[in-house]
């Protein structure tokens, strides 16, 4: 089989383990500065999971808190913070305990649809991820959830 | 304590010092005084027993009161923000106690503004005042919150006070039954909640013999727009009827409980039974939310 190949990065984020065809959403919610350099990779074999997606940022380390805000699309992502070309930290993604300004909540009269409001949702289970919405309290799963 | 928005944000301990502080009042051993405050009521949507039983309790504490009630005619008629009326209206009054039909606004308006926010019913999510009433009702009935058997009966899925009376009472270690028609069940996160902690509870459409083994029964209206089909509405509407008659073999402390208004729901017979508590419960109404306002503006401590 022709293996795939994307340059390596000197310094910088590489998130794999995206499940396939999520990469844009990924960046939409990593909003990328304009001076970084981004490699976006889509539906590439995994045997783990048929196909998946990677992102290479050149030079830029996400912060733990940019590489949970994208919890609810690729829960199970690797995120590794490479440094001259060597890997120097293995993360995963983990589910914060709230998530500010980044869902739309899907409840039609949930005044933050309604005001120029700021959503914020409170993470109250982690499996499944079940979120509530800090105005209206309803309850909602990730497959409800719609990112801003 | 700052806002009263949901039945969510208070602990145990905040509920009992409401309903201590109702019976201190109720009682004439507590003396409060609100002269020089103004409550501004905030109306986005018409009522008539929580607005009137909260200008009702701000006056009985010789406070005073300016109200909104509905947008017509209003600034909010011309295109104003929640946020923009809450502002102006904060430098009117000592606190606000806002109705309106979304989701979460109390909780909005309260991050607006500086002064104390009492929710009055936001849409279909929480109505504490009318929880802490509830409970208060329990209290006063039963000598106590723990270990109450309560009937829920009619529209639980809608009913938002039936959602955070359940939620309120669940620190009390209750038994629930819940009856309603399938389309208005109670919802699946309030069952799933009552599950996690561990609170015994049954699901029924018919009453049954339920009404023997409680403490209290909570009926609340089901309402006719509910239903697409008119025949369905009147099936239902006559098999959630209580009468007198099926009271005859229930416990000496138990009463019926009905946030009101009535319509089919509990017969007129029932009025005149050792067991009807409605029209007493909407009297406590008073009692509770002078109780909320004299706790929010600083006149009685936490």
């Amino acid at each position: 089989m022709k293996t795939l190949k994307v340059d390596a990065i000197r310094n910088g984020t590489v998130i794999d383990h995206i499940p396939g065809g999520q990469v844009l959403r990924v960046l939409n919610i990593l909003k990328p500065r304009k001076n970084d350099v981004i490699m976006a990779g889509m539906n590439f074999p995994s045997q783990a999971m048929g196909q998946k997606d990677i992102i290479k940022i050149e030079g830029r380390e996400l912060t733990a808190d940019e590489v949970n805000s994208i919890a609810l699309i690729a829960p199970r992502a690797k995120v590794n913070i490479i440094r001259d070309f060597k890997v120097v930290k293995k993360g995963t993604v983990e589910v914060p305990d709230a998530f500010e300004g980044l869902v739309r909540c899907p409840n039609p009269n949930c005044i933050s649809n309604a005001e120029p409001i700021v959503s914020r949702f409170q993470v109250v289970k982690r499996d499944p991820v079940t979120l509530c919405c800090g105005y209206c309290e309803r309850v909602y799963q990730t497959s409800e959830i719609e990112y801003l | 304590m700052q806002n009263l928005i949901s039945m969510r944000d208070l602990t145990k301990e905040e509920i009992e010092h409401f309903l201590r502080t109702a019976a201190g009042i109720e009682s004439g051993r507590l003396n409060l005084d609100l002269s020089g405050k103004v409550m501004a009521a905030l109306f986005y949507e018409s009522s008539t027993r929580t607005r009137l039983s909260f200008e009702s309790a701000m006056k009985k504490l010789n406070g005073k009161v300016v109200a909104m009630v509905g947008t017509k005619g209003t600034s909010v008629d011309k295109g104003e923000t929640l946020a923009d009326t809450a502002r102006v209206i904060a430098r009117y009054a000592d606190i606000v106690v806002i109705r309106h039909p979304k989701e979460g606004a109390a909780r909005y308006v309260a991050e607006q503004i500086d002064v104390p926010v009492v929710n009055a019913g936001d849409g279909a999510n929480q109505h504490p005042t009318q929880s802490l009433l509830d409970m208060y009702s329990l209290q006063k009935t039963q000598g106590t919150l723990e270990n109450l058997t309560v009937t829920m009966l009619g529209d639980l899925r809608y009913g938002r006070t039936v959602h955070s009376l359940a939620y309120a009472l669940s620190a009390f270690n209750p038994t629930f039954h819940f009856i309603a028609p399938t389309s208005l069940r109670m919802p699946g996160h309030i069952l799933n909640n009552l599950s996690d902690l561990d609170i015994p509870f049954t699901e029924s459409e018919e009453i049954g013999d339920t009404l023997k083994a409680s403490d209290i029964l909570y009926v609340t209206r089901i309402q006719r727009e509910r239903f697409p089909d008119p025949e369905e509405y009147e099936k239902v509407k006559n098999a959630y009827t209580i009468h007198a008659a099926m009271l005859n073999d229930c416990k000496e402390n138990f009463k019926v409980l009905h946030p009101l208004p009535r319509v089919h729901e509990i017969s007129t017979d029932v009025d005149d039974t050792p067991y009807a508590y409605y029209f007493d419960q909407a009297e406590n109404g008073v009692y509770v939310r002078q109780a909320i306002l004299a706790t929010l503006l600083g006149e009685v401590k936490l």
